[in-house]
């Protein structure tokens, strides 16, 4: 990475070895024996918890929650559920690290600001917010911030306050609108999907495959814009930008929806189609059940199993797409604080958007991946 | 499978694939379309004399015209030499991003398979850890790596792009892989002495590009769309189709609305994607008959 005018230069060997430890440490998570898988994801799975908790309700409130959490996951938790989480603290650190790294020793820093700092000012300023010239010492502190302080940091752009207080009023915001996307995906995409599938090649499947092509060959912007332009200016009935009532999540949770709900009615479709020309579904019929049970109790579950191992790259991908429609939107949430923080380079915006990312991701993934075991008695007799 | 008639001599899997690609439409007018499309993205601008560049401040946002097909921009250039210029870009992003990551994906996968075990095991769980972090980040982190000026340039995106999409491709060859090498013939190339890159190269890759062209065509589409959200969030290239629709979307507002600024890139882009999906499923079908 060490092109010429840069300002880190080429990785030096402490960072390699650090990066090339996360490894393998990441690796050798995969070799503990089933009971120390136990402890340890129960521990991490508490320490998680608490650090989220401490940001939502302070550190008693958070302590007591989080206890009882690794416990009920200790006791509960199946093993595979265990080791994921396992894994999750060695990849989180070396998340921070890498991007720690990356931010580095990408050209600018920070302190480069309109007016230009003397040496004493800048090292000052470096000395101030805890943003050292050596991207391991920066490491260093910005770990024992996270584990003595629960902080994330002060922000180095906006002046006096820290990523915490920053991202407590938009974690709710992005929370509340990638989960309304995610749901309104699923929901519309399965039932277009269903429809389709119950019936391949009848107009109601060329009516729902054209709709989810659609939804897949254009940018959500663009959905988005057209609806600003459509719904907002030309009609009126909901706002063009900003957040506060039910009618300004109205049209950035349609358009962060819009691709995945696409996706996911693939997905329905071919489920259907393929659970349809089961032979318990001839049972169930040669019974005489009537269509809409057959459908109901039987082929529901065949098409959502696809849609469920989705979720989990959806939930990353309406993060990604949640960029760019908070900033189409105007909205007042994380992906805002995520680009502003990478383009200014304000590296504990940057790492905190993305440990908090990461986590809620992570988490996600967890949870579909239960609900898949549930859903799925091969897979659960598996593990 | 017992009764399987085998396919007269000169039959490879290659060209019956092929065969079934051409049987379904949907593909094949994707296929003609696209090739369409590069083709005048590529040649009429020089055909027809069209400049992307050249602005006239008398002709600012002009509708659709004679003069100007697809008509002009806020700088008064033409626009539909704009749309085709852009549309080189935009095909040459999704190509080389692609290819980087075909070369990344394959390479690991195959390593990945090919040696199993532990080897396996640790690889695959780095690209979970890749797959945990939403990729977004990691494209905007590398677009950062490049200095201001370079960064409108096609090569941080090509690179950002395509260090961050190869973990599917990755997954997928690992999993043709792994059966793979407990094939008789790679069984039998060992016996006779191969060693392990010759095993690989020789007998492994050329199994598993059926597969990787699939994913490889259904990439491209996506490709495309990231490039334009990093146009969108202005990281992006200066001049493409994500570009020319982000712009446009940046100039919506209540009073005019220059509506061709947002169709006609957005459509070309449309169909472009769209035939690109399409193709990438024709082929899935004609590659794996069985998977559907």
């Amino acid at each position: 990475m060490g092109r010429p005018g840069t300002q880190g230069g080429t990785l030096s060997a402490l960072e390699a070895a650090a990066v090339a430890f996360g490894v393998a440490t990441l690796a050798g998570a995969a070799w503990l024996p089933p009971k120390a898988t136990r402890v340890s994801g129960a521990s991490f799975g508490g320490l998680i918890a608490f650090a989220l908790a401490r940001l939502a309700w302070g550190v008693p409130v958070g302590a007591l929650a989080s206890v009882t959490f690794a416990l009920v996951l200790f006791r509960f938790a199946p093993g595979a559920v265990l080791r994921r989480v396992t894994f999750l603290v060695p990849s989180l650190l070396l998340l921070v690290f890498v991007t720690t790294l990356l931010m580095y020793h990408a050209p600018g820093s920070p302190f480069a600001g309109e007016k230009v700092a003397s040496p004493q000012v800048e090292a000052a300023l470096r000395a101030h917010f805890g943003v050292p010239k050596s991207a391991v010492d920066f490491f260093g502190i910005y770990l024992r911030r996270l584990v003595v302080e629960g902080s994330l940091g002060p922000s180095v752009k906006v002046q006096g306050r820290n990523v915490e207080t920053l991202l407590r009023p938009a974690l709710p915001v992005s929370l509340t609108l990638g989960l309304l996307a995610l749901v309104l995906a699923s929901a519309v995409g399965l039932w277009l999907g269903i429809v389709a599938g119950l019936k391949p090649n009848s107009a109601a499947d060329y009516a729902s495959t054209g709709l989810s092509a659609i939804g897949l060959s254009l940018p959500s912007f663009v959905l988005g814009a057209i609806g600003i332009v459509l719904f907002a200016l030309k009609l009126g009935w909901l706002p063009v930008a900003g957040w506060g009532d039910l009618r300004h999540i109205v049209l950035p949770a349609v358009t962060l929806a819009l691709p995945h709900a696409a996706y996911i009615a693939r997905l329905a479709r071919g489920g259907t189609i393929e659970v349809m020309s089961q032979d318990f579904i001839r049972t169930a019929r040669a019974k005489g059940l009537p269509e809409s049970a057959v459908v109901l109790r039987h082929a529901l579950k065949g098409a959502i199993l696809p849609v469920v191992s989705y979720l989990g790259p959806a939930a990353a991908g309406i993060m990604t797409g949640s960029f760019v429609v908070e900033t189409l939107f105007g909205i007042p949430g994380m992906g805002q604080w995520f680009v502003r923080g990478a383009i200014n380079r304000d590296y504990s915006v940057v790492l905190g958007t993305a440990l908090v990312y990461a986590s809620l991701v992570t988490a996600f993934n967890l949870l579909v991946d239960l609900a898949y075991a549930w859903l799925d008695p091969r897979v659960r007799s598996r593990s | 499978m017992s009764t399987r008639v085998l396919p007269p001599p000169g039959h490879s899997p290659g060209a019956r694939a092929w065969r079934r690609l051409k049987r379904n439409r949907l593909a094949r007018v994707g296929l003609v379309l696209v090739t369409l499309m590069a083709l005048g993205c590529f040649c009429l601008p020089a055909l027809l004399h069209l400049d992307p560049t050249t602005t006239h401040p008398a002709f600012r946002h002009q509708p659709p015209s004679a003069a100007h097909w697809f008509g002009t921009d806020g700088l008064g250039r033409d626009y539909a030499a704009r749309v085709l210029a852009g549309g080189q870009t935009s095909l040459l992003v999704g190509l080389v991003a692609t290819l980087t990551c075909v070369v990344i994906g394959v390479l690991y996968g195959a390593a990945a398979g090919y040696y199993g075990g532990r080897v396996d095991e640790v690889m695959m769980r780095f690209v979970d850890f890749m797959y945990g972090i939403p990729y977004m980040f990691l494209v905007i982190l590398i677009m950062l790596m490049f200095s201001e000026s370079a960064r409108g340039d096609p090569v941080p995106v090509f690179v950002a792009l395509g260090l961050v999409e190869w973990l599917t491709m990755a997954r997928v060859v690992r999993g043709q892989v792994l059966t793979l090498r407990e094939r008789e013939f790679v069984l039998a190339a060992r016996l006779l002495g191969a060693g392990d890159l010759a095993i690989i190269a020789r007998h492994i890759v050329p199994n598993v590009l059926g597969i990787v062209t699939v994913y490889a065509t259904l990439t491209v589409p996506t490709v495309i769309i990231l490039e334009s959200f990093l146009s969108f969030l202005g990281l992006g290239l200066k001049l493409s189709w994500g570009q020319l629709v982000s712009e446009a979307v940046g100039v919506v507002n209540p009073v005019a609305v220059y509506w061709w600024l947002l169709a006609f890139p957005s459509a070309f882009l449309a169909v472009t994607l769209l035939c690109l999906n399409y193709v990438g499923d024709g082929l899935r079908d004609a590659v794996d008959p069985k998977g559907h």
